[in-house]
């Protein structure tokens, strides 16, 4: 597979670590009254689609950057890559 | 019609007229005591355990394709119990018990052949690691057997003892593992089940489930609604796709495991041989192929076919270890969608919604458990309560922390 780094271009799969389901960038609020349930879905449940699915992507052969890459798990499609920083960002995070 | 010597002879002098088919092309009924969702080993097994253990009358196997077309008909074919943990490894030594005793008790040539299982050592600490979950495999009735590199070179004077970065510094053995002809065991679990009156139904998918007031009533399928006393999901490597028509999410990802088969040589390769440090493990079929694999791809897939790098890792640890495959030509590749569980260890239980039961999450340990999946499925199944063996297989053990985790690396399905 290739995938279209935003900053460095295309890139082969091989120099990245797989790193799971892109939810695991909201991680939970540990002062909510809700927090250990919240845990237990953040940390082991998965929705696990068959079909387009965001995943995490982190550069270790490259630039070190986490990527949120959002593949067909069909097919191995890849729709968009995008840093997971400003995917963070943008869902309000500030760091 | 029951197999044997003297049957062979006799349809042999009859020009072969006396065979019959191995089990009944049944049509769904409207009502069944327990409906298994998935004609695959465990599916069938499970079916049959239910009718012979548990007298269970009216079962039915649902399946969307035809039976054994999934997992079992695509993994490397062995069986072994060389486990560490408490939870593990009582369960897997029950399976390996079952498989000896498998083609007398199916009336079928399931071809189990137990030639062995080397796991290779490497450095003192994994000396130490091995030792110590071979006495856990001793505690639990199972045989272990550690040996030197003296005894692996006589036994295997193939192998590279002297590679640079993992230099063979012993072994541990397992001689009661070995492998099996995996589509005789989907074949023959459906055929002893079949004769016990289990209804196996192919072509036949469900769709939806039928759930009023927090009970699990029946499937709909494309042949129609079925009814059912109690519903045995046992579909692994879809088990996130089936649970979700019940709205359920599960601690579980779909990752791609690739299998490579080598043209056909003479026999070169006595038993099992795994090279785990090098990600390549290596068994020859009867047939006279290489049979082989490594490690998952390493990303979330469906599809039942992986990637090249993968390939390219498993014959570099081929190669590494058996230089002797240097100018072996590869045959065939496919691969497996696999229930990747946070644990690395499956799923055999009650879901939240009465009369839905769950079995999956066998990450790609599923076939040598094949036997005694069905059996504690079924014992769950008819009694409610979890078999001895599969106690610690609980949905609930990741909240409560009671994680199985043979290899210690927490939640991250793709590196079990």
């Amino acid at each position: 597979m290739i995938i279209n780094h935003p900053l460095l271009g295309p890139r082969d799969s091989a120099e990245f670590t797989y790193m799971g389901d892109a939810s695991l960038i909201d991680r939970p609020d540990w002062k909510n009254p809700q927090a250990l349930t919240q845990f237990i879905d953040y940390g082991y449940m998965r929705d696990n689609p068959a079909g387009a699915h965001c995943e995490l992507w982190y550069h270790e052969q490259g630039d070190r950057s986490f990527l949120v890459v959002t593949r067909d798990t069909t097919t191995h499609e890849i729709f968009s890559v995008e840093l997971a920083r400003d995917v963070a960002r943008s869902r309000g995070r500030s760091t | 019609m029951r197999y044997s010597g003297i049957r062979i002879i006799k349809e042999a002098l009859t020009d072969h007229k006396g065979w019959t088919p191995a089990w009944r092309d049944a049509e769904p009924q409207a009502q069944y005591d327990y409906i298994v969702i998935g004609g695959g080993g465990h599916g069938l097994a499970t079916a049959y355990y239910l009718a012979r253990n548990h007298g269970a009358k009216k079962v039915a196997v649902l399946e969307k394709g035809w039976i054994g077309g999934g997992n079992v008909g695509r993994n490397t074919t062995i069986i072994r119990s060389n486990y560490l943990l408490d939870g593990n490894e009582p369960f897997y030594e029950h399976s390996l018990k079952l498989w000896e005793g498998l083609e007398q008790d199916l009336n079928y040539n399931t071809m189990v052949s137990q030639r062995g299982i080397l796991n290779l050592i490497h450095s003192d600490a994994q000396r130490d690691a091995f030792t110590r979950r071979g006495n856990a495999m001793l505690l639990n009735g199972a045989d272990a057997d550690l040996l030197s590199t003296k005894t692996i070179q006589k036994r295997y004077p193939f192998l590279n003892l002297d590679n640079a970065r993992f230099p063979i510094k012993g072994g541990l053995a397992q001689h009661r593992g070995g492998t099996v002809r995996h589509d005789a065991v989907a074949w023959g679990y459906a055929r002893a089940a079949d004769q016990l009156g289990v209804d196996i139904i192919q072509n036949c998918e469900v769709t939806g489930f039928r759930i009023e007031g927090g009970k699990c009533l029946g499937v709909e399928t494309n042949r129609g609604y079925v009814a059912g006393g109690k519903i045995a999901a046992c579909v692994a490597g879809s088990s996130s796709r089936l649970m979700g028509k019940a709205n359920m999410r599960l601690p579980i990802e779909s990752h791609v495991l690739q299998a490579f088969v080598s043209e056909g040589l003479k026999p070169v390769l006595p038993g099992v041989i795994t090279f785990g440090a090098g990600h390549f493990y290596c068994s020859q079929s009867d047939k006279g192929g290489l049979v082989f694999g490594g490690d998952l791809d390493g990303y979330n897939s469906y599809a039942q076919r992986g990637n090249l790098p993968v390939l390219e890792d498993v014959c570099e640890g081929a190669m590494a270890i058996f230089p002797m495959l240097g100018r072996v030509r590869l045959l065939r590749m496919w691969g497996g969608i696999m229930d990747m569980s946070m644990d690395g260890s499956p799923i055999i239980d009650r879901t939240h919604i009465d009369g839905l039961y769950f079995n999956g999450g066998w990450c790609y340990g599923g076939f040598k458990a094949t036997p005694a999946s069905g059996w504690c499925y079924a014992h769950l199944l008819a009694t409610d309560a979890p078999h001895e063996f599969a106690r610690a297989y609980r949905f609930d053990r990741f909240e409560k922390g009671q994680m199985i985790d043979e290899k210690g690396v927490g939640n991250n399905p793709q590196l079990h």
